[in-house]
């Protein structure tokens, strides 16, 4: 497979940038963000998205997606990385949708995904409860209660939390803290007795919560994939959700420096563009090149779970680690060569800067994913 | 992927891979599937040219008679023919048998690719074989004490005289001039033209007479290049390539393959991953990692870029295939795969501690680690510096001023 672009996933990139910068440039953001918006991102833009088959992206045909793969999802996640659109496309048309996919059963894909493709549903994975991402660690407990389960205990960075409509919750049916037996997902209705959701207002202004389930009541019906043996069908969607992260990430790293790059190019300071001084041209220069890599090693992340998602791990661990460190190497290039201009609120670099931090930590940061690797090549 | 390539292609593609397998399986000797680990394991070619190895020498014989010391050359000058989706075919089944190059010189990674764009009929005809059956070690006469990175302000003369050019100054930093047969060479053929209009490049044989050369040892304590003196060398015009004054054109593509080969370095691995390596010297704690967290964490960091890097390289071949490359990514490409490069030996130091001090033993093969680790600090200087590199780059891909 060729590490560029075919045609077609290029005019999907055309259309995602034409509508999304059209519609959604970052004073999008910073108008949901100014007026404390409740629900956090358009609704009306959203069934734009749903219209031009986006939402159901990674949804096949027969539940009414248009059944393209990660390698178009990274295409996407890279336009919304580009404007910082707050968006459910991560959580519900990536991450949740290929949980349901991957895991659920028929009866269970009939009855969320075409409500994904269209736009009517939002799901979201809660994972996360500690400070890091540690999906091992994973210690909400899910006890046998009668026909079905009783869960109790607490997830953080829920994307999209506040307003999903479902909730993909993982547990621990068994075993204990750090193994990877005894980990089940299930299907909750964030609606049902016993779950209290605190929106959380995060530094990059975009969705999350905390999520707090106490003794929540669900049937045998909501497990989705096998009780205990959740970790392999985690893992799986974790990847697919890193390499959208990635690809987001990259979105975001460019467009900082394109615009610092042109802000090189127009700032004058000791009677010239601060664009010939050789200081900034070689860490310009070192930022490209920096950029260039990563972006590649994300396609080939995509394109490695495009051909088997069990197989991509090792591509994905390093598709995330270095949009991590690229990312965070951008923003603040992007910051200290704007001067003075970059530290305001009033311009958007700061954006940029925020929602890298936050999309390091999701899914697993740099070290986390440095040190899966050498894990996984056994030193 | 529904591309261009039409599925009959593709089918072909995975035709030749088939074929392209069991053709190496078959004939590339066991010896020739690890990784060089000294000069001795290169086989460079040339007049003088001895095999250090009967596998050597067989490896080297059946992949000439297929043309694929050159393999994307076209077949009417000794290459191979393939194109170059065949190429990145070859190239990943010769990786996966961890196959060495049969042939490694100057005139297949610079001079030949240079001759096929600028070079007329005759000298194509005239070289191009000869390099592709390792019958011309060829050197690189560029760099000068005085200019270097500045390569364009070079002051070896070409006087014309009748039907020659007479040349006339030095050159320093030329790798194997004292082994190679011909050197293609920049020249000033006019000193009153702007500095990069009035040089020209030109091939000459290095037993001409007014020749000579003088070694240089390096740091490494091997002597891999020279200074070169020229004394009223006689050349033929009809050895300029490209046209007279018009050399720089010619100098810099060359440079492009040139910057393209080294960068290559980073990729390479040295035959086992780093990882276990350090683990083997350092050894591993009770959870069987390396007991070293801090190098652990800089072989893993290293681990990430390099595969990183590996995508990157492999893109750039797809988007000149597709068209969509921009000519000065090899500087990119120079830069970091030359400090990454740079990184996997000094983390090899790091490993080895004290074992990778010895410099003269049977047991450290006369310090082929420290030699090695020496000898890539010249990676981000040779070709191009570093600083060089990122000048290009943001020059001519950022477009920024006064660079
Ligand atoms: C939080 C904060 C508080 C401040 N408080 C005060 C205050 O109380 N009083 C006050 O007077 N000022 C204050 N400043 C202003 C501060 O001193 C300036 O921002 C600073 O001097 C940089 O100038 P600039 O913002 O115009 O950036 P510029 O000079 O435009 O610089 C932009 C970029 O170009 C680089 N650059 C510029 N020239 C060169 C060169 N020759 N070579 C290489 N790189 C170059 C810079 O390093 C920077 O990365 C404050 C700034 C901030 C952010
Ligand atoms: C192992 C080895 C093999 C070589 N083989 C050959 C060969 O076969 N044929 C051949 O012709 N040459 C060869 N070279 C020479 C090589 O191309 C030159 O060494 C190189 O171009 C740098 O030139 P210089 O050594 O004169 O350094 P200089 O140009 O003097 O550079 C000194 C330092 O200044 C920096 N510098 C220079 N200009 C700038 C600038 N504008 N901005 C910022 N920094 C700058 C450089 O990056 C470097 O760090 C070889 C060199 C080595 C080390």
């Amino acid at each position: 497979m060729a590490l560029v672009l075919t045609e077609e996933q290029s005019m999907l990139r055309d259309s995602a940038r034409g509508l999304i910068s059209d519609k959604a440039p970052v004073s999008h953001l910073r108008s949901l963000r100014d007026s404390k918006d409740p629900t956090g991102f358009s609704k009306e833009f959203w069934h734009s998205f749903a219209e031009m088959g986006f939402a159901g992206l990674l949804v096949p045909e027969e539940f009414g997606g248009s059944g393209l793969g990660y390698v178009e999802a990274g295409v996407v996640m890279e336009e919304i990385g580009r404007t910082l659109m707050p968006s459910p496309f991560l959580a519900t048309s990536v991450v949740a949708a290929s949980a349901l996919n991957r895991g659920g059963n028929a009866a269970q894909k009939s009855e969320y995904l075409p409500k994904i493709s269209n736009g009517s549903l939002l799901a979201t994975l809660a994972i996360d409860e500690g400070a890091k991402h540690r999906p091992l660690q994973t210690s909400l407990q899910a006890v046998r209660a009668g026909n079905g389960f009783r869960l109790s205990g607490a997830k953080a960075l829920v994307v999209d939390g506040h307003v999903a409509d479902l909730l993909i919750v993982a547990a621990r049916t068994a075993g204990s803290a750090g193994e990877r037996e005894g980990l089940t997902l299930f299907l909750v209705n964030p609606k049902a007795k016993g779950v209290a959701i605190e929106r959380t207002i995060m530094v990059d202004a975009h969705n999350a919560a905390r999520i707090d389930l106490a003794n929540v009541e669900v049937n045998a019906d909501s497990v989705l994939g096998e009780v205990d043996q959740g970790a392999t069908l985690l893992d799986g969607v974790l990847d697919i959700g890193r390499g959208a992260v990635a690809s987001e990430m990259v979105g975001l790293s460019e467009e900082v420096f394109n615009r610092t790059v042109e802000y090189l190019k127009s700032r004058k300071q000791f009677g010239k563009l601060i664009g010939e001084f050789q200081a900034l041209q070689h860490r310009a220069a070192e930022l490209y090149v920096d950029i260039e890599i990563t972006r590649a090693a994300v396609m080939k992340a995509l394109q490695a779970l495009d051909t088997d998602v069990a197989k991509a791990a090792s591509s994905v661990a390093v598709a995330k680690a270095r949009a991590g460190t690229t990312a965070t190497r951008a923003v603040q290039e992007g910051v200290q060569m704007h001067g003075g201009m970059g530290m305001t609120d009033q311009f958007d670099i700061g954006f940029f800067m925020k929602r890298a931090r936050v999309c390091e930590e999701l899914f697993g940061d740099a070290n986390y994913h440095t040190e899966q690797l050498a894990r996984a090549r056994g030193y | 992927m529904s591309d261009k390539t039409s599925d009959a292609e593709t089918a072909d593609l995975e035709t030749f891979r088939g074929e392209t397998r069991v053709w190496l399986e078959a004939n590339c000797p066991p010896e020739m599937r690890k990784p060089a680990t000294s000069d001795a394991d290169v086989f460079w070619g040339g007049r003088n040219a001895k095999f250090s190895s009967e596998p050597q020498r067989i490896w080297f014989e059946r992949m000439r008679d297929k043309g694929w010391t050159v393999p994307d050359w076209p077949k009417e000058y000794g290459g191979g023919g393939l194109s170059p989706a065949e190429h990145k075919v070859l190239r990943a089944e010769m990786a996966k048998m961890g196959a060495r190059p049969p042939l490694s010189s100057f005139g297949i990674w610079m001079l030949g690719p240079a001759l096929l764009k600028y070079g007329n009929e005759a000298q194509k005809q005239e070289h191009l074989p000869k390099i592709a059956a390792g019958l011309i070690r060829w050197c690189q006469g560029y760099s000068e004490p005085n200019a270097g990175s500045d390569l364009a302000s070079l002051q070896t003369r070409a006087e014309s005289d009748g039907d020659d050019f007479v040349i006339t100054g030095s050159k320093i930093w030329t790798s194997y001039a004292n082994y190679a047969d011909w050197i293609f060479c920049l020249v000033r053929t006019d000193s009153t033209a702007k500095k990069h209009d009035g040089i020209s490049f030109i091939l000459f044989d290095m037993t001409s007479k007014g020749v000579t050369t003088k070694p240089i040892l390096l740091i490494s304590g091997y002597s891999p290049f020279c200074e070169t003196f020229f004394d009223n060398v006689r050349v033929p015009k009809s050895h300029v390539v490209g046209t007279v004054n018009r050399g720089w054109d010619v100098a810099k593509y060359l440079l492009q393959h040139e910057r393209a080969m080294i960068s290559g370095m980073g990729e390479r691995g040295v035959g086992r991953p780093l990882g276990q390596i350090a683990a083997d010297s350092v050894g591993t704690d009770a959870l069987g990692r390396l007991d070293d967290a801090m190098l652990r964490g800089r072989i893993a960091s290293f681990d990430v870029d390099e595969a990183a890097l590996a995508a990157c390289a492999e893109r750039a071949v797809d988007l000149a295939k597709a068209g969509q490359a921009h000519p000065a990514f090899s500087s990119a490409m120079k830069y970091y795969g030359t400090e990454l490069n740079k990184r996997r030996y000094e983390i090899l130091m790091s490993a080895g501690g004290v074992d990778a001090l010895e410099w003269e033993s049977e047991r450290s093969k006369q310090g082929a680690r420290p030699r090695a680790w020496l000898r890539t600090k010249a990676n981000s200087i040779e070709g191009g510096t570093t600083e060089v590199m990122l000048g290009i780059v943001a020059k001519r891909i950022l477009d920024l001023p006064g660079a």
